[in-house]
């Protein structure tokens, strides 16, 4: 019988091959950090850096007292903002509904063709903000309500359409079993086996992208596609901070309330 | 006794409002906002048909992209994009530990929590666009204030779900390190920060993905990136390049979302 003499008396998380492996990944991540900040900072200006306390200072003592007064030209770019993010968010689920059952697995007409075009439409629409899209839009149909309404929609597609064929595709199989074991034709099978599994997911998502929605279209108006942004980019432009902050008060009230709401509604739905 | 009628017909129960006056009535509210809501937008049909060419050539544009032209320009605003994109979330990352840490009820005394709390509850109700026209106001223009600018809203998304998750913890790991006679940064060194890792990397990555998104779209306002050559590529009509500058954009967003969730996948 041998002994085993040769204990290890220290005892270490992880082998010293692994213990090489995290020191190199984390000394290539601060070389490529330090890398970065040096191309990024080859241009900045550090004397604005360094002045930039007296400028906030400076920008904070305009802004201070409100000018309460400015609120009653608000409401009406209050309104046309929560018309935005209704009507876009609307337009934006009813595009984005055949596009989540073409890009399903289980609902799909064609995996290999129609599936790659539906899951590049909703990418697309899910890597370009919304400020973009309204920044196109505005030069393509000219400034007003209709282009941020369009962008809304144009960006709601891809996060709508993203999580409504995740839930398609989670549905139960077996349920759809059993109405096509009725003799139910392919649109019958949609209506009664899959569409009641998926409503609770799709008033949540709806509900859920619009309080996004009210959000992002506050500050479309910045490119001119209406909304309580254009009195924002207007403010702006004339150095009225005091009228700033009553507008950056107000879509902070307006962003809290929707977020109230949508959670009020999707805590009842589901 | 006469035999009872069956119906012959069914119709789905209500799903959500089961109250049918209360459905009615809510179905009448959404029909008249809805007329007031479309009646106050205000088009220009005729300038719609004007755009309609435009629009044309903008999918032309997209389909043909001119990636040669600006090249210069779009390159050099990738290259900002990108750099600031890795430093923001590094430095967001590194400064939401701390917070997301001192926000979690289990771990951090009870006005630790609160200050943490609200640091978090200021990045998040902000939006990234205006919290960049003000940092913009004070840095001056460039991706420095686009840096800091995402580093800001980095904090309030990985301190946030950082701190949910810690306190999502178990418990009985803490207690047995505890348990041994460990100091407070023994237990987050040897009881947290094991738990909680893997999804922080993950958070980390997810962020980096949205980083990049946001970053294509801050230099609208000045804070420097592609967002600001490609403002200045449609404010010159050169759709052209516009459409190369989008679908870089796409492509890069796409990269980043496969290598994300393959990395997060083989890190887990």
């Amino acid at each position: 019988m041998t002994e085993i003499t040769d204990y290890k008396q220290v005892w270490t998380y992880r082998t010293p091959r692994a213990r090489l492996w995290t020191w190199a990944g984390w000394f290539a991540l601060v070389t490529l950090f330090f890398w970065c900040w040096q191309i990024m900072t080859e241009d900045t200006i550090w004397a604005f850096v360094s002045d930039a306390p007296r400028q906030a200072a400076d920008i904070g003592s305009r802004m201070l007292p409100p000018r309460i007064s400015y609120m009653s030209e608000l409401w009406g770019p209050l309104w046309d903002t929560i018309n935005i993010a209704t009507l876009g968010t609307i337009g934006g689920v009813i595009m984005a509904v055949p596009v989540a059952f073409l890009a399903a697995r289980n609902t799909s007409p064609s995996v290999r063709f129609l599936r790659p075009i539906a899951l590049f439409i909703i990418v697309a629409s899910r890597s370009i903000n919304a400020l973009i899209w309204a920044l196109l839009l505005v030069a393509i149909i000219g400034p007003g309500l209709l282009a941020g309404i369009v962008a809304i929609a144009l960006r709601s597609i891809g996060f709508v359409g993203k999580l409504l064929y995740e839930a398609i595709e989670e549905t139960d199989a077996r349920q759809t079993e059993a109405v096509q074991a009725t003799g139910a034709s392919a649109a019958q099978v949609l209506i009664y086996g899959i569409v009641p599994q998926i409503m609770p997911a799709f008033w949540g998502i709806s509900v859920f992208r619009w309080d996004i929605n009210i959000r992002e279209s506050t500050i479309l108006g910045l490119v001119g596609a209406g909304g309580i942004g254009l009195k924002l980019q207007a403010s702006l432009n004339t150095l009225a901070w005091n009228q700033v902050s009553v507008i950056l008060l107000l879509i902070l009230v307006t962003v809290v309330l929707s977020e109230w709401v949508s959670a009020k509604v999707r805590h009842a739905i589901i | 006794m006469s035999a009872q009628s069956y119906p012959t017909s069914w119709k789905r129960p209500a799903q959500i409002v089961k109250d049918p006056r209360w459905r009615i009535a809510l179905q009448v509210g959404i029909v008249i906002y809805l007329i007031l809501a479309i009646s106050t937008i205000d088009v220009n049909w005729t300038r719609v048909y004007e755009g309609l060419e435009r629009g044309q050539r903008f999918i032309m544009g997209f389909l043909q992209p001119d990636f040669t032209s600006r090249w210069r320009d779009i390159s050099q605003g990738l290259v900002e994009s990108l750099t600031m994109t890795l430093t923001s979330t590094v430095v967001g990352v590194a400064i939401s530990i701390p917070i997301g840490i001192g926000a979690a009820r289990n771990i951090a005394p009870g006005w630790i929590y609160a200050i943490c709390r609200s640091i978090i509850a200021v990045s998040r109700a902000l939006q990234e666009i205006i919290i960049a026209i003000f940092l913009v106001a004070m840095f001056g223009f460039g991706p420095f204030a686009g840096f800091l600018t995402l580093s800001f809203a980095t904090i309030g998304f990985i301190a946030k779900l950082l701190a949910d998750d810690i306190e999502e913890i178990d418990a009985t790991q803490v207690e047995a390190i505890r348990s041994t006679g460990a100091s407070w940064w023994q237990v987050v060194n040897y009881a947290v920060q094991p738990q909680v890792m893997p999804r922080l990397i993950g958070l980390s990555l997810y962020r980096l993905d949205i980083n990049f998104r946001e970053s294509a779209v801050i230099g609208i306002v000045g804070a420097g990136g592609i967002g600001a050559t490609l403002n200045t590529a449609i404010d010159r009509y050169e759709y052209d390049s516009a459409g190369a500058i989008l679908l870089i954009v796409i492509a890069i967003v796409m990269v980043a979302e496969y290598g994300s969730s393959y990395l997060r996948k083989f890190l887990q």
